[in-house]
């Protein structure tokens, strides 16, 4: 079962083509990762599934329901937890649970069940008289999640969550999105954390309003990168790189922290063409790896390039 | 069904309206500005707007020096329109005019008493600073009244001697109704009223819609299932009870300082009131659509409410005397119609009749507003 389907979706500002031709879908129940560097196209993408802006062309259904006939229906079905922190700070959290429980159509007891839910997830019991502005931005974003499913949506958005949040908080938090996703709720999350995306469960990238790529995060790593990828352990970088870009078997070189990512091609034989090469330079380790999807990504997007200047 | 879907409709206006006034409650700088200013506002004006001119300085010039030049310069000081800050000489009348020591000299003449009492014509000199025209015009009319008085004592004196009395076939009898000691305040109150609930009602709720906007809160509202009449209907509740408490403010102080009562109906004066601010709402809603930060939204906001309102409302400058072109942009503002219904209401004790125009174009204009604001809004989400 799909709860989403995207058709041909497309949407220009002026002449400036935000979103081109998207067309996928997304599964019930799935983590569905929607990556892309800023201006990518993907908060357009998403606002426009909510029903909060309307597509120049194409269509899409959320939940069975058209985003151009029906958005009021859309919007019945869904959450939603915006890139710009969208809590009331100058309420406290007990009165920006109830607002929002109230605005979504929850009163009376039905909304004290949701709020004390709320709290507990956001780890906020006992602290319902806290002004939100005070509390720390991990805690915020957990209490926004909660807030966003505060009225048992079938699908949650989720436009860049975690942005500014500690590594420790931001694992905390998608443990939160597992719980959602473990209830069967479909999450549609951006992000332009990479290793984020290895938690999901199907993955489009987006650039510069097309999609490039999809698939699951092993689809990703074997369907577009088909040659073998080293990591280079060494202390002189930046010297190796300009060596190894000057190679003909070498398709990319990438730095990753203090080591190296070299993506080869069919013109690389055998793992000795890289050891001779290197032999003279100080280098600690060479080993074949699987890619990351960083890998995939930065290959892709510079395929991408490469295309367009030809 | 139907009944249902209201009931949750209201529900979620009543969930916004609430916010709202959390939020504001927690907002004690604006808190300050919205109730202070008014009663800032209302003072100042009331004590240093006067169209009144009293105690105006005059110095005398009195080269006769006899017992009726004295009579006739007591006969002016004593009310209080007058206050003789010297006696001086002829040469000296410049330097009083210059350094604005005096706004008015008088100069008798040396055969002031002689003149008086061989039936000739007495000349008196009266030097006007004519800087300030309005001020100029009043004193001349306050010495004239004075001086004629005085010719009507000295003819009558004559008179009586040979055995007649003095006899004026037409006299006038001026009475001011509805302000009988012409007090400027109480003229200028309804203008103030007007002119502090636009401002306030345009301002804070233009601030009120930035805000969200500013902090991306808007969004969140967007995606839910509230509609766009249920918002704004939720945000312009708080700012209504606001404004109405202002109002009462603005009366009560009215009320306490310059002894300003509500002579009409109270019922009336509720109903345009709620007029007058649905109309101001609509206007901020508009400015809310149009600006993007806070600042932008209090710039626009206090300019399109206050200029209109203090300029071309008839508050100060009567439209009466503006020019045809000017006349026609006076309708911009619905002030204008509303200082009309409240100076009817407040200061004449009028009834309908004599303001439904007003009202209804009151109504007309606010029903476009609102209408207009609403489409923006709707419009500026896509």
């Amino acid at each position: 079962m799909n709860s989403i389907e995207v058709f041909e979706l497309t949407k220009k500002f002026g002449s400036f083509t935000a979103v081109d031709n998207v067309s996928f879908n997304v599964k019930e129940g799935e983590i569905f990762g929607f990556l892309g560097a800023n201006g990518a196209g993907k908060s357009t993408t998403i606002r426009m599934l909510c029903g909060i802006l309307e597509p120049t062309s194409g269509d899409a259904f959320v939940g069975g329901y058209s985003i151009v006939k029906s958005p009021d229906k859309v919007k019945l079905n869904i959450g939603y937890m915006s890139q710009k922190f969208s809590l009331y700070n100058d309420l406290t959290v007990e009165e920006n649970i109830e607002f929002f429980g109230s605005i979504y159509g929850l009163f009376g007891k039905s909304l004290k069940q949701k709020k004390e839910w709320v709290l507990e997830v956001s780890y906020l019991r006992g602290k319902e008289k806290l002004l939100t502005s005070s509390l720390p931005t991990g805690i915020k974003q957990r209490l926004a999640l909660g807030l966003a499913v505060i009225h048992k949506p079938k699908i949650v958005f989720l436009d860049e969550p975690t942005s500014g949040v500690d590594p420790i908080f931001r694992r905390n938090f998608w443990d939160l999105i597992n719980e959602l996703s473990s209830e069967g709720i479909t999450v549609i999350v951006t992000t332009h954390y990479l290793e984020e995306a290895e938690y999901c469960n199907d993955i489009i990238l987006i650039d510069s309003g097309k999609i490039i790529a999809q698939g699951n995060p092993k689809q990703l790593k074997t369907n577009y990168i088909h040659h073998p990828i080293f990591e280079i352990q060494c202390e002189n970088a930046t010297d190796i790189i300009e060596c190894l870009e000057k190679q003909n078997f070498v398709d990319e070189v990438s730095l990753f922290g203090n080591n190296i990512h070299v993506i080869t091609n069919s013109n690389l034989k055998e793992i000795n063409q890289i050891l001779e090469l290197l032999s003279d330079k100080n280098v600690k380790s060479i080993s074949k790896i699987t890619p990351t999807l960083e890998d995939v990504f930065i290959h892709l997007l510079e395929k991408k390039n490469e295309n367009q200047k030809n | 069904m139907k009944i249902k879907k209201i009931r949750n409709s209201l529900k979620r206006i009543k969930a916004i309206s609430k916010k709202e006034i959390r939020e504001l409650l927690r907002d004690k700088r604006m808190l300050g500005v919205i109730f202070l200013f008014p009663i800032f506002l209302l003072i100042v004006f009331g004590y240093a707007i006067n169209f009144d001119v009293k105690n105006v300085k005059i110095a005398v010039c009195d080269l006769d020096k006899s017992s009726e030049s004295i009579n006739f310069i007591n006969s002016l000081i004593s009310s209080e329109y007058f206050d003789l800050v010297n006696f001086i000489q002829y040469g000296d009348a410049d330097k009083y005019l210059d350094q604005n020591l005096a706004q008015c000299i008088i100069v008798i003449p040396k055969d002031f008493s002689h003149k008086i009492y061989s039936n000739d014509l007495v000349q008196i000199q009266y030097l006007i600073d004519g800087v300030q025209g309005n001020t100029a015009t009043l004193i001349m009319n306050y010495v004239n009244a004075a001086t004629l008085n005085l010719s009507k004592q000295v003819t009558n004196k004559f008179l009586l001697r040979i055995g007649r009395s003095y006899f004026v076939p037409i006299q006038i009898e001026p009475r001011f109704w509805f302000n009988p000691d012409l007090n400027s305040t109480r003229f200028l109150l309804p203008g103030l009223i007007g002119m502090i609930l636009i401002l306030v009602s345009v301002v804070t709720i233009s601030l009120s819609i930035v805000r969200e906007k500013e902090m991306g809160t808007i969004e969140q509202l967007n995606v839910s299932s509230l509609s766009v009449s249920e918002l704004l209907i939720g945000k312009i509740i708080p700012y209504i009870i606001i404004a109405f408490t202002n109002a009462g403010i603005i009366l009560i102080t009215g009320y306490i300082f310059f002894d300003i009562t509500i002579k009409g109906s109270f019922i009336w004066l509720l109903i345009c009131t709620l007029i007058f601010l649905s109309a101001s709402l609509g206007m901020g809603i508009i400015v809310s659509v149009i600006a993007d930060s806070l600042q932008v939204a209090f710039q626009i906001g206090t300019l399109i409410s206050l200029l209109p309102s203090l300029l071309l409302s008839g508050f100060i400058f009567p439209i009466e005397s503006m020019p045809k072109v000017i006349q026609v942009f006076t309708n911009i503002t619905p002030t204008k119609f509303y200082i009309k219904c409240l100076r009817s209401i407040l200061l004449k004790g009028a009834g309908i009749e004599f303001y439904w125009e007003q009202l209804l174009y009151m109504i007309l204009f606010s029903i476009s507003t609102l209408l207009i604001a609403s489409k923006l809004y709707a419009k500026k989400m896509k």
